[in-house]
């Protein structure tokens, strides 16, 4: 059975835009040290976007390249986890690059990581071989992209009156977004009847304990949710994702085929 | 192993990796293997990093000096089995230690056949790291993420010097 191709596309699309997110950090960091550690896991997620681009377009075949995947696509063809397009500031305040908090992506990393290192580690068996030496090298990175978010999710909850807080209120603001991880896309249900994916699903209890273990240990209590779910991974996005690919696709657009 | 493999292996020889010039990329573990096959010679390479800035250049300078020496060879990128720092010898690892890179421990392994949910957050690495300069273990992370995606920055309680610690991966 061949691979689904836009199942490659949903995990190459959450690489990408949670690289971009990330990205925006860069010159601004809160310390020098964080500052190169988020371009660092920047650069890990746009390589591990760019892996799975290339095998999308490898199988797509034609004209179809990972920089057109990448930079010619719009928004309704993402299909990213609506979570990692979201800026880096609770619901309520302002759009001001003043207003970023690090405690939200913090809270984010930490909550996608702990979901990714399962899913490559699963994805180590795919009947896709390309896919699983992709997953095999992205487990190494998210791996210390995890140590690097829990550690810091544990800092900052455990730490301040303040850094408490607004580690609480990162919480509670993306929580909720985690349940698209556990409902299923066509994309996913392709994949896995064709063995090329695991069931998300099946995953559930290890990630709840890693993220319970990480909130205890944090301090942090986990909001109960039940209600809206998501649904950026089947192309239903917030429009934070419009301004993100603006800025992301601008260049390519204005300039097809520049290089320098 | 006929004498035109032997001729690339030569011929690449002396290629560093572009950020830590005191090691090779056979070293490394980066350059994997030169064959010859029906439809002419092929030259494997692995990245590191799956987005190490580094191997676009690597890739570079593994073709102009296979131009240079007049060979004709593709160049192939190949993923599986996935680079690991365990591959690096144990004289590139000395070469890192004398430049001021402590050079990285031996891989955990995937974990893989572990009951415990938590087993990726077990910290890496469990056995100290030595100062590369005066050699004491008495050493702390100051950051998981260094000048590279490679490595991390580490501080000697003792000399006081901050160093980077190649991750093992």
């Amino acid at each position: 059975m061949s691979t689904p191709i836009d199942y490659l596309l949903h995990l190459a699309d959450n690489a990408v835009v949670l690289g971009q997110r990330n990205a925006e950090w860069c010159g601004h960091g809160p310390i020098l040290e964080e500052d190169m550690a988020l371009a660092n896991v920047s650069l890990d997620l746009i390589g591990q976007a760019r892996l799975l681009y290339q095998r999308a377009a490898e199988l797509m075949g034609g004209d179809a390249t990972e920089d057109k995947l990448a930079y010619f696509r719009g928004p309704h063809e993402f299909r990213n986890y609506t979570l990692l397009e979201l800026p880096h500031h609770g619901a309520l305040v302002g759009y001001a690059a003043a207003d970023r908090d690090y405690a939200t992506t913090i809270v984010r990393n930490f909550l996608y990581s702990a979901l990714m290192v399962h899913v490559w580690d699963g994805l180590q068996q795919s009947a896709d071989p390309s896919l699983a030496a992709i997953a095999a090298k992205s487990l190494k990175e998210t791996s210390y992209h995890l140590h690097h978010s829990r550690d810091w999710l544990v800092r900052m909850g455990d730490g301040t009156e303040e850094s408490h807080a607004r580690a609480q209120a990162a919480v509670n603001h993306l929580m909720p977004y985690t349940e698209e991880f556990w409902t299923t896309s066509p994309a996913e249900g392709a994949a896995v009847a064709a063995k090329v994916a695991i069931d998300v699903w099946a995953l559930r209890p290890a990630w709840d304990a890693l993220v319970n273990d990480a909130l205890a240990e944090a301090t942090l209590t986990r909001p109960n949710f039940h209600g809206y779910v998501t649904e950026g991974k089947v192309g239903l996005h917030s429009e934070h994702l419009s301004y993100l690919l603006g800025e992301m696709q601008g260049l390519a657009r204005a300039h097809p085929g520049a290089t320098w | 192993m006929s004498s035109v493999v032997d001729k690339v292996w030569a011929t690449l020889e002396p290629l560093t990796d572009p950020e830590i010039p005191v090691v090779t990329l056979r070293e490394l573990g980066i350059l994997r293997d030169v064959r010859e096959t029906p439809t002419g010679l092929e030259v494997v390479i692995t990245p590191t990093y799956s987005g190490c800035p580094a191997m676009g250049q690597i890739e570079d300078d593994v073709r102009a000096s296979l131009e240079q020496a007049g060979i004709a060879a593709r160049v192939i990128t190949q993923l599986a089995p996935a680079w690991t720092t365990d591959w690096m010898s144990d004289e590139a690892k000395e070469k890192l230690r004398a430049y001021g890179i402590a050079p990285p421990h031996r891989t955990c392994g995937s974990g893989a056949g572990e009951v415990s949910v938590l087993k990726f957050v077990r910290r890496q690495p469990t056995e100290p790291v030595a100062c590369p300069q005066c050699g004491s273990t008495h050493t702390v992370v100051t950051s998981e993420f260094g000048s590279t995606a490679c490595k991390a920055l580490y501080k000697c309680l003792d000399c006081q010097e901050p160093f980077d610690y190649f991750k093992p991966y």
